[in-house]
């Protein structure tokens, strides 16, 4: 399946989702001025990926920043993961927040309540 | 594009809530149309300000509340015709700081139809604590309606529950179809 990558911008998140490079990953800021305009192909691509997935997918979330529009696209984005394991295959989301941001840690927490996937919370410090 | 004649009014009443709530410093404040490139320009200024001489904490907030009230006004503010002339989706913004607290207060019109309907939305989002806020956002997420352009009342949520504080609000009606909206939120420092 062709890759999917998105370059970021300022108000919105780089992805890539490249399963030959094994590498599943949003980050950056989201905000953009169309959530549903950016995060369609985001979603096509992973349900398409979905009928036929590898194993095991570790989708790594790395966002300094989303609007509450994003919010709702992102929880579309980890449903299609809840359906990828209730169809028997493993995934994982790593969520990476900013050591000093607990808004970021807390949305993590938030998530994982939300869908039935398994989370792994880590933390970076400022680059 | 500007409101003569009216202007000076719907600033005045922005400016009312400033002098209310004692808040002094101003850091930014701005009247006009409030695109997608203005709000970024918005909250990418008052971030240059806040960076380094303020809490990131504080300054994270400050910027998503930010965000969410002007993103409100590019959705939601609508056009208005004063004398035969049609001013589409303006509004104002003010960010003004003291000691305690930052102060986000963002002024549009509205049809004076869904006033009522946002009263009672931000009445009762101020009454619940924070857990249920935590429930409502999180229904209103899996459930909530998003219009075209998103939406679905998750800004005003999030702004409580992130904040802890009251939201602010007042409404000045124009005439029969419009009405001023003015919302406050507070951020602690």
């Amino acid at each position: 399946m062709e890759a999917l990558r998105i370059q970021q911008t300022d108000d919105s998140p780089e992805v890539i989702l490249d399963q030959e490079g094994n590498c599943f990953e949003i980050s950056g800021k989201s905000l953009p001025e169309d959530v549903f305009q950016f995060y369609q192909p985001v979603l096509d691509w992973l349900n398409e990926y979905r009928k036929k997935p590898k194993p095991f997918t570790r989708l790594d979330i790395k966002l300094s920043y989303f609007n509450t529009a994003s919010s709702k696209l992102i929880l579309d984005i980890l449903m299609i993961l809840e359906e990828m394991k209730e169809e028997g295959k493993g995934v994982l989301v790593k969520w990476f927040s900013l050591a000093s941001d607990e808004d970021m840690q807390e949305a993590g927490r938030e998530y994982q309540d939300m869908v039935d996937v398994p989370f792994e919370h880590a933390t970076y410090d400022k680059l | 594009m500007s409101f003569s004649g009216e202007s000076k009014g719907f600033i005045n009443y922005v400016y009312e809530r400033y002098s209310n709530l004692r808040v002094k410093d101003i850091s930014v404040v701005f009247e006009g149309q409030i695109t997608h490139q203005v709000m970024k320009a918005l909250t990418g200024l008052v971030e240059e300000q806040l960076d380094d001489v303020e809490d990131d904490r504080v300054m994270r907030r400050v910027f998503h509340v930010m965000v969410e009230s002007l993103q409100n006004i590019n959705r939601h503010a609508e056009s208005y015709e004063y004398r035969g002339h049609p001013y589409p989706g303006v509004g104002l913004v003010l960010v003004a700081k003291n000691k305690e607290r930052f102060q986000v207060t963002t002024g549009n019109i509205i049809e004076t139809g869904h006033a009522e309907e946002i009263s009672l939305f931000l009445g009762k989002l101020n009454n619940m604590d924070s857990d249920s806020l935590d429930d409502l956002y999180k229904q209103q997420m899996r459930e909530g309606i998003m219009s075209p352009k998103g939406g679905a009342g998750l800004g005003f949520i999030d702004i409580r529950r992130k904040t802890g504080n009251p939201l602010d609000f007042s409404f000045v009606k124009i005439d029969e179809e419009t009405t001023f909206f003015i919302f406050t939120s507070t951020i602690a420092r």
